[in-house]
């Protein structure tokens, strides 16, 4: 139990780009003693993956390494020829991505991309392979194994997915075993499955798990000793329960205090309602043949209603796929829809292109990913200042700046760096860029789509916080969309709970919370509050 | 501003283009090449530059003197090469002549020997088989060549950046029939074309850019379309079409500089089949004018004249040198916009 497999000494990786060289990951040691599972946390750009994937030299071209030696097997992974790396790559480390989606190739059959690995390091017959790809498939748990065997990836759910690649990784029974994020892209329920089998599966076979994660609910469950990492160094390594116990290292502390706790700000109940959703259905068309005849509709958003009152913030809560976003962006008016959709006094979906476009400064969005909605190639003040181009034409040049300033404050970003560009900012910077963008046309409603999933737990907090403090200031109202129900919990007055299309619960926060009706609800709650003492 | 983050990533992408030395030679020598040529009448003219006579400067390139304004018999335009005229000037004061003293349309009728006659000390790479010289006709070839593929590359370009832009952006059914249309368009015979209308109306540059334009800007919209397909679900782009920006706006601010990178990559290559189609028209007759230099016309002389090698030849290595300069610069051009490229 106690031998170790693979000893990390002294690593260093940057990256060269002309003469400029960024350090990446700085003096780093690690050791990965057999049939453990070392989780390596951090936040994002703390070097975690960089590490990992130079273990395979997974990384580009650019990458360099000033120092270090990553001992396998009694060889330096770092200097071994291209030949032999390429024998240790899938054959005695396997690995996973986090994004279950494209690590497929989407041309092949499962069957195919499974065989494709067996094939690469082993000599055996096809039908050999195909009964060993079989076999793994029923050992990730997939339903239906043989009817798998032929389907293509898109065919599959993400956790299906996940579950494919874990067999890919596994299948030729590797002494180490990277997850690089393997669940972050998942549900919660899903996430949950995941996590059991990789635990299973390591049980049964005896592998090392690296497990790279920035969510420190899995390394709870999961991790047999952590080591956390900041700007490419390594803060500490210890076994959970001291770690989370008494952490040593300030930053670790800081990561283990940022769960969000707490509720919402009280709202007054006897506040008029602002946005009214009625029978509101999302449907795509399903078109076939050469006419194009429409034979049946994709059911995004089915026949749902609910009222928001001003000031408050209704939680939209439920799987990928459960329709949530589809509503948002359908209230909004960025795609079509049927029913009635109300803000004030305005039945949105009677009125005309340009009649919205003047609506638009009323209601705002917030999106998932803050990079991607912030167009790389214009300044901050660029961005920010947009839609007022657009809603206030009148003012001029100085009006504009002041506007811009203002906002920046607002939001906690420094105005100084209103001529700079996303890229210089970090992932809860790009929130709050976008959050002033929308802010600065004074809106009265918002829709926020996931707007902390991709940020790290403790930047997740401080953009809670703002919006919390943004609603107070400004009296706004939010509908906030989100599969994390802690974020939901301190943040929403009332929730609504989406499944396939239809709303199966809604209504008060601290009653569904506490009292969930829905089978579905329960199950929820269950998967996100379970290691939490309560 | 964007010009400062522009200025950042092309740096780095002009570093890029540097670090390729090959495409960065290539770039110098074409620019060089191109910039000597466009100053063609100062270097390969038939009329001196300048002449002083009797006290006073006449520039023949931009006047045109009669012969007895040098003291000769005829009202008609001093012919230059004429030596009783190099004489009459002489006598009272001086001429500078350019250093390749032939035009395109120059006939040099104190040849030694029948036209095409080979290079000699007067017509460096010797003359064609009008007995014009061949190193004159190289250099205005040169520019008509790249002047013609120029303009066809951009005015085809942006056309095609625009219909892509169009289709990708709207997608439905404007896509749909614009890629029928395309497909049809494409199919239509240009040459056939070509031959019909060269034997209605006598083609001149206009017409022949015009004729490739309508059949040529085809290139770019795949790409451009491709990008825009991807580009309209960005999210910032969907946050703008949530700020209320109208389509115009969104196309060119936030979704246009992303098929630029494709579009910029394709062009030297595009700038390469411009000339090639120029050429080719030229060779099978149905190009340029009589009588205009053409690097087409002249491998047609001497695919006609094979005992005068030196015409094909040195339209040969002229054509050959160009287009290898400008694979070359495509080349530097595509990797300094692959940023997972290592320099």
């Amino acid at each position: 139990m106690n031998e170790t497999i693979l000893t990390i000494q002294n690593l260093s990786v940057s990256f060269k780009m002309g003469t400029r060289i960024t350090k990446a990951v700085e003096k780093v040691d690690l050791v990965l003693k057999k049939g453990e599972t070392l989780a390596l946390v951090g936040e994002s750009g703390s070097g975690k993956t960089v590490t990992a994937m130079s273990i395979l030299r997974l990384l580009p071209q650019s990458a360099i390494y000033p120092s270090g030696t990553i001992e396998f097997g009694q060889k330096n992974c770092l200097t071994i020829s291209d030949e032999e790396i390429r024998k240790i790559r899938g054959n005695k480390v396997g690995i996973i991505f986090q994004q279950p989606m494209t690590s497929l190739n989407p041309l092949h059959r499962i069957g195919k991309q499974l065989k494709e690995s067996i094939f690469l390091h082993q000599h055996t017959s096809n039908s050999a392979a195909d009964e060993r790809a079989l076999l793994w498939l029923k050992r990730v748990g997939l339903k239906n194994p043989l009817n798998k065997l032929s389907s293509f990836p898109h065919q599959l759910s993400g956790g299906e997915r996940q579950r494919v690649m874990i067999a890919m990784a596994l299948i030729n029974e590797p002494d180490i075993l990277i997850a690089d994020e393997p669940t972050t892209a998942l549900d919660v329920t899903v996430q949950a499955q995941i996590l059991d089998l990789i635990r299973d599966l390591q049980d049964e076979m005896g592998m090392a798990i690296l497990f790279i994660t920035h969510d420190l609910t899995i390394v709870r469950r999961i991790a047999d000793r952590v080591t956390v990492m900041k700007d490419g160094r390594i803060v500490e390594t210890d076994l959970p329960e001291t770690l989370f116990n008494a952490p040593a290292h300030t930053y670790t502390r800081l990561l283990i205090d940022s769960e969000p706790k707490g509720g919402p700000d009280p709202a007054n109940e006897e506040d008029a309602i602002l946005v009214k959703v009625e029978h509101l259905k999302v449907w795509f068309p399903i078109q076939k043949g050469i006419l194009r005849k429409t034979v049946d509709h994709v059911k995004a958003v089915d026949d749902i209603s609910f009222t928001i009152k001003k000031g408050h913030t209704l939680g939209i809560v439920g799987e990928s796929g459960s329709g949530k976003s589809t509503t948002g962006f359908a209230i909004l008016k960025l795609n079509n829809s049927q029913g009635e959709i109300i803000l004030g006094d305005n039945n949105l979906n009677d009125m005309d292109k340009n009649q919205i476009r003047q609506l638009r400064k009323r209601m705002q969005i917030i999106f998932q990913d803050p990079f991607g909605s912030l167009n790389p190639r214009m300044s901050v003040s660029q961005i920010i200042g947009e839609g007022l181009n657009v809603h206030y034409p009148g003012l001029t040049p100085d009006q504009e700046e002041n506007e811009i300033i203002t906002v920046m404050e607002k939001v906690g970003l420094d105005p100084e760096t209103r001529q700079r560009y996303p890229n210089e900012f970090s992932g809860g910077q790009h929130q709050r860029i976008a959050i002033a963008r929308a802010l600065i046309l004074k809106p009265e409603f918002m829709v926020l789509d996931e707007p902390t999933s991709s940020l790290d737990r403790s930047v997740q907090f401080q953009v809670l916080e703002l919006l919390k403090k943004l609603q107070k200031e400004f009296r706004l109202t939010y509908i906030f969309i989100s599969h994390d129900l802690k974020v939901v919990k301190s943040l929403c007055h009332d929730i609504v709970v989406m499944k396939d299309g239809v709303i199966v619960e809604a209504g008060d926060s601290d009653k569904i919370f506490s009292h969930p009706e829905h089978d579905y609800t329960r199950q929820l709650i269950a998967t996100a509050f379970q290691d939490q003492p309560s | 501003m964007p010009k400062i983050n522009l200025t950042k990533i092309n740096r780095e992408r002009w570093n890029r283009f540097r670090a390729n030395k090959r495409g960065y030679i290539s770039l110098y020598l074409f620019g060089f090449l191109f910039f000597i040529t466009l100053f063609s009448e100062l270097i390969a003219n038939d009329k001196p530059l300048l002449i002083y006579y009797d006290a006073s400067f006449y520039c023949p390139l931009v006047k045109e003197y009669a012969e007895t304004q040098f003291g000769g018999e005829f009202e008609a335009p001093a012919d230059y090469k004429d030596p009783y005229v190099i004489k009459l000037i002489n006598e009272k004061g001086w001429m500078i002549t350019p250093l390749i003293p032939f035009s395109y349309n120059t006939i040099n009728y104190y040849l030694e020997g029948p036209a095409p006659s080979p290079p000699s000390r007067t017509n460096w790479l010797g003359t064609d088989d009008r007995g014009r010289d061949v190193m004159a006709r190289l250099l205005y070839g040169f520019r008509i060549s790249v002047l013609f593929g120029l303009t066809l590359t951009l005015c085809s370009s942006a056309i095609g950046i625009m219909a892509g832009a169009v289709q990708g952006y709207y997608g439905g059914s404007i896509d749909i029939f614009g890629q029928r249309f395309i497909e049809i368009w494409s199919s239509l015979p240009t040459l056939f074309l070509l031959i019909i209308l060269s034997s209605v109306v006598q083609p001149n540059f206009w017409w022949l850019l015009g004729i490739t334009l309508m059949f040529g800007w085809m290139s770019l919209v795949g790409v451009v379309r491709a990008e825009f397909l991807r580009g309209r679900n960005f999210e910032y782009v969907t946050a703008a079409k949530a700020l209320g920006l109208s389509d115009a706006k969104i196309i060119f601010r936030h979704v246009l500089p992303n098929a630029m990178v494709a579009s910029i990559t394709f062009m030297p290559f595009i700038l390469g089949g411009s000339i090639t189609t120029l050429t080719s028209l030229d060779f099978l007759g149905f190009g340029l004018p009589v009588g205009s230099p053409s690097l087409g016309e002249l491998l047609a002389q001497g695919k006609a004249n094979m005992q005068a090698p030196w015409l094909g030849l040195s339209a040969f290595i002229l054509l050959s040198l160009m287009f290898s300069l400008l694979v070359f610069i495509g080349e530097g051009v595509r990797d300094a916009f692959d940023p997972r490229k290592v320099y």
